[in-house]
């Protein structure tokens, strides 16, 4: 067996060599007392697998353990039709604002950023709070907030459409997404076989830990809150091997320096204020009962997608582009597939000319192991 | 889009907190924290708001992660991630209170 950690603990500057070398060796012996082959856990946050590649913390596991990454990009599941309503009202003379990632997501006929080079309005934003700067700065024109993200980030558009005064012009259309119900398809999907799962500790700051524990109890797969450093993931995954290799499906805080169980109640009480949840597809995995998050009727007035007719019957139904075809981000974010598995990664598709969304979000997995060298062969 | 980058609270003005991230001021909206926030504090800020305030004992550990990415280069996904977080707080005296 090769000694744990060689050249992660003199290459990836960890703070604490010795702390990441027996983390590492823990897991190692917690693998083999295991005994199964593989043993899957999965994680759902594209900053998890962002450090787990770029400190290339899987050329330490063993063979056996397969950490794999799930729905954890919520640009990547974001449906055609929900870029397509973001596009149609680009060509509609509506400025579209949005997070960067959205740009270049694929629809059914075009992304935002060709509509863009045909002459749409559209900016990026990093801030919710931008949008609103961008709609007083416009007056005269229609803005609307092409909202996306998870839990932690409809948090901001929650406080955002709680403000008391708001630009009249400004409307939000929501393509925010509820990761929970997508870990439930995931963990009755018969392919995936996830033992485990690893939960973002930033989203679980908000919610809390608590939030997992029906989950847990319904599915009866262990979860552990971990933080993103290094050393925090692998000290999440020496816990979560634990309760797999004890059988014991609980919820346990591997983050304690940032999450408490009851989370940040200030937060979720303005997210459930503003947002309600709604089934819908997620693209290429399932349709997930509840998994959208759409404002509820009080704010009707703020909501895009009754201010504005959106008229998407002229994108037609043409099947995909050939290409588009071929990709199998869902299979992928659905935990049953790797980028090695698609023919085009790295060829065809690359982060300059991407073909499918898990290559254009830097949460995409495709991304991610295109720029850090994916998993190693072992 | 999950990392959230830390800095330290210099003044609080409503709704706005006025913030230094490594030397930078800018402003970070206090709409989301769950605890009250004042000069001196360190918050964690997510797309433009301070989703939680970080206890003093724990800022060491948190800070470290930071400054090794934000001495990459912009290519690298993470580094990337915080310097959008830093975009995402409004530039300080631009009157958004
Ligand atoms: S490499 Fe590109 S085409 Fe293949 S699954 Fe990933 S995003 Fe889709």
């Amino acid at each position: 067996m090769p000694s744990p950690l060689t050249g992660v603990a003199t290459d990836l500057k960890f703070r604490d060599p010795a702390k990441a070398r027996e983390l590492s060796a823990a897991v190692v012996r917690l693998c083999a007392d295991i005994g199964r082959d593989p043993i899957t856990l999965m994680h759902v946050c594209g900053s998890h697998e962002q450090a787990i590649a770029k400190y290339g913390l899987r050329s330490n596991f063993p063979p056996a353990l397969d950490v794999i990454m799930g729905p954890g990009c919520p640009v990547c599941v974001t449906d055609l039709p929900e870029v397509d309503e973001a596009v149609a009202l680009a060509e509609q003379g509506v400025r579209v604002v949005t997070y960067g990632d959205m740009l270049r997501v694929p629809g059914t006929a075009r992304s935002l950023l060709e509509a863009q080079a045909d002459g749409g309005a559209v900016d990026v934003i990093y801030s919710a709070s931008q949008a609103v700067d961008l709609a007083w700065a416009h007056p005269g024109q229609e803005v609307v907030f092409f909202a996306t993200g998870f839990e932690t980030t409809a948090v901001a558009t929650a406080a955002l459409a709680l403000r008391p005064e708001l630009p009249p012009n400004l409307s939000i259309l929501s393509a925010h997404k509820y990761i929970l119900p997508a870990m439930e398809i995931v963990a009755q999907m018969p392919a995936t076989r996830v033992e485990g799962f690893l939960a973002a500790g930033h989203a679980a700051t908000i919610t809390g830990w608590g939030l997992f524990e029906p989950f847990v109890e319904r599915y009866r797969l262990p979860v552990v809150v971990a933080g993103f450093e290094p050393l925090d993931i692998l000290a999440g995954l020496v816990k979560l091997l634990e309760l797999v290799r004890d059988g014991r499906a609980e919820v346990a805080n591997a983050f304690p320096r940032c999450v408490t169980r009851e989370g940040n109640r200030n937060a979720q009480e303005q997210l459930w204020r503003v947002f309600e949840t709604v089934g819908g597809i997620w693209r290429g995995i399932a349709h997930i009962p509840d998994g959208n998050l759409r404002l509820r009727e009080e704010f009707a007035g703020l909501d895009a997608r009754r201010r504005f007719t959106i008229d998407l019957a002229h994108f037609g139904t043409d099947a995909p582009a050939a290409l588009t075809q071929q990709c199998i981000c869902g299979t992928i974010m659905a935990g049953s597939a790797s980028p090695f598995d698609c023919a085009l990664f790295g060829k065809e598709c690359l982060p300059d000319m991407p073909v499918g969304a898990c290559m254009v979000s830097s949460e995409g997995t495709c991304r991610i192991w295109h720029t850090y060298g994916g998993r190693p062969k072992l | 889009m999950c990392l959230g980058v830390p800095g330290r609270v210099l003044e609080v003005r409503g709704p706005v907190a006025i913030v230094d991230f490594w030397g930078v001021k800018r402003e970070t909206r206090l709409d989301v924290v769950d605890e009250p926030v004042e000069a001196g504090d360190w918050i964690l800020n997510h797309v433009g708001y301070a989703i939680r305030k970080i206890p003093a004992s724990e800022v060491g550990e948190t800070l470290a992660l930071y400054e090794q990415l934000l001495q990459e280069s912009g290519i690298d996904l993470m580094s990337a991630d915080v310097r959008s977080e830093l975009e995402a707080t409004a530039p300080s005296g631009s009157g958004d209170a």
